[in-house]
């Protein structure tokens, strides 16, 4: 009949009133909390060729002048990974086995979600924070932070992946007789290791990546020598040490993507 | 399967030996290693202060109670800083994260040779660096304040966000592209309704889900003076006034909590 008849694509959001509602709100957010971030214009601008020399610093950056200290603190951060993912992991298992609704009764499984929920809770430079005031400056305290970060972390998803798992598995070995330990080894372990492994190499990945930021409480690895080069102004080291973080990320992800491939 | 053949038993064995031993020699590389780990450790951890360590833990609690109530007064501020930061920080990375998802991505990329490299090494760059670094560059850059710690929880969050959403533009169905392109629609066309709406229920899955990690982040990023509510943490940490740091401590909990509350229901309605 009308010859203007025109396809409109529906809206995300059908109820009008509700839609309305957030945008509004949505709006009436964006103007208050931008109109109270104060933003010192003046300090912006003076910003400015600070910024200019910053990003010129890496091109080229200077890996040269303070390369022990690189050195150490990189070769620190990474035996601070490698120590702390192991124990957060191997602690995360007991549990995440724990915080599982189809293995364990009823109050183990609150006591360990409460725990699982306490670590992921506070971020690890916040536990690192108390970690130093107790253990003093050092590596040490960096690592009981990461550790109790890895053991939300990965506790959590092993214990969402076991509640997950196929249970006619479980059933059928449970069926021959096996023991306990037996039933886990061959029923519950094999289901969830290749995404496990996979897991803590993420992990492996994000306690790699905390750790280069420790150093700013007083923690240790690379962060430390980042902070200081930041603090002298040095930014051609601070460029080379952000460069190299990257990298090591970098190498750390395709590697895990190809370990992960052939565990499976 | 691999059997072993004992006189006349048969014994089932869940691999082979060959494979058996190289998981073997893998375990005794990792153990290896971190053995060798751990010794660094030892040599650089001063073992007193560990012993002496469970003593000033429970010295620590005590001093914590009773919470310093009244002091929720000057937290209102620095809670309202910290929503600021992780909410306008979210919507920067997700404004900019968009554009570079689809130079990301594999199926929309413009260039493969040119262009994809560099979209995926601004997310690679964007992600390894924490959003605490950002903010020290930042507050070395701009000052002290908000802005810096908008600009940190944005730069982090815009590689985070890029990555999950060119992974999901990868996974699109092209046959409503097709059917759309054969339409005689133009490129901008095409993205707009063929590619956009098979997205989008993950594009707002994503920013919500990063908004609710930013929260966490921005509750730290005053220990460097990026605002929020990290700046009231460090300062009674320093001046060792325990009953403030239990308040800010319950206080950065419930806010975590909340955030993590309303995410789930989001991404719940969502999906």
């Amino acid at each position: 009949m009308s010859a203007s008849r025109s396809w409109k694509r529906p809206p995300i959001i059908e109820r009008p009133l509700l839609r309305w509602g957030l945008t509004t709100g949505g709006v009436l957010f964006l103007v208050l909390s931008i109109g109270t971030m104060e933003v010192n214009w003046e300090r912006v601008a003076a910003g400015v060729p600070r910024a200019e020399r910053f990003i010129a610093s890496f091109f080229p950056p200077d890996f040269t002048s303070k390369s022990t200290d690189i050195w150490a603190g990189i070769i620190e951060s990474l035996w601070m990974t490698v120590v702390s993912t192991v124990i957060g992991i191997l602690l995360s298992i007991p549990v995440g086995l724990g915080a599982t609704r189809n293995l364990s009764p009823r109050y183990v499984y609150l006591i360990s979600r409460g725990i699982l929920a306490v670590s992921r809770t506070f971020p690890e430079i916040i536990v690192a924070l108390f970690a130093v005031k107790l253990f003093g400056f050092g590596p040490f305290a960096g690592i009981i932070a990461l550790s109790i970060g890895s053991i939300g972390f990965y506790g959590k998803l092993l214990a969402e992946d076991i509640e997950d798992m196929d249970p006619v598995q479980a059933e059928a070995v449970k069926a021959t007789g096996a023991s306990w330990f037996q039933w886990l080894n061959y029923s519950v372990q094999p289901q969830v290791m290749p995404r496990m492994i996979g897991l803590a190499m993420y992990r492996f990945d994000i306690n790699f990546r905390e750790s280069a930021v420790l150093g700013i409480v007083g923690a240790g690895g690379i962060g430390a020598t980042l902070i200081t080069s930041f603090d002298r102004y040095e930014f051609s080291s601070s460029a080379a040490i952000l460069l190299i973080i990257i990298g090591i990320v970098m190498v750390v992800e395709y590697s895990s993507g190809f370990i992960r491939k052939w565990v499976q | 399967m691999p059997i072993k053949q004992q006189s006349d038993i048969k014994i089932w064995k869940r691999r082979s030996g060959k494979r058996q031993l190289g998981i073997w020699f893998g375990q005794f590389i990792g153990v290896a290693i971190f053995v060798y780990c751990w010794q660094l450790v030892s040599e650089n951890t001063i073992w007193m202060f560990v012993a002496d360590a469970p003593r000033q833990a429970v010295d620590m609690m005590e001093r914590m109670v009773p919470p310093k109530w009244s002091y929720m007064s000057n937290l209102w501020r620095p809670i309202w800083d910290t929503i600021t930061i992780a909410t306008l920080g979210t919507l920067m990375a997700v404004v900019f994260a968009f554009p570079i998802a689809f130079l990301a991505a594999r199926n929309t990329t413009p260039s493969s040779v040119f262009v994809r490299p560099v979209a995926l090494f601004i997310i690679v760059a964007s992600r390894s660096i924490n959003s605490l670094l950002w903010a020290l560059m930042l507050v070395t850059i701009l000052g002290p304040g908000v802005f810096a710690g908008v600009l940190a929880i944005g730069f982090r969050s815009i590689g985070f966000c890029a990555k999950l959403l060119y992974e999901a533009i990868e996974e699109i169905d092209e046959a409503q592209v097709e059917a759309v392109t054969a339409t005689g629609a133009s490129g901008a066309q095409i993205l707009n309704y063929g590619i956009v709406p098979q997205i989008l229920p993950a594009f707002a899955g994503i920013s919500v889900f990063r908004w609710d990690i930013n929260i966490r982040e921005s509750a730290i990023l005053g220990l460097v003076g990026a605002g929020g509510i990290g700046l009231q943490l460090s300062s009674s940490i320093d001046t060792v006034t325990w009953t403030q740091v239990s308040v800010i401590l319950l206080v950065i909990l419930v806010t975590v909590v909340a955030s993590e509350w309303v995410s789930a229901k989001v991404r719940h309605a969502i999906i």
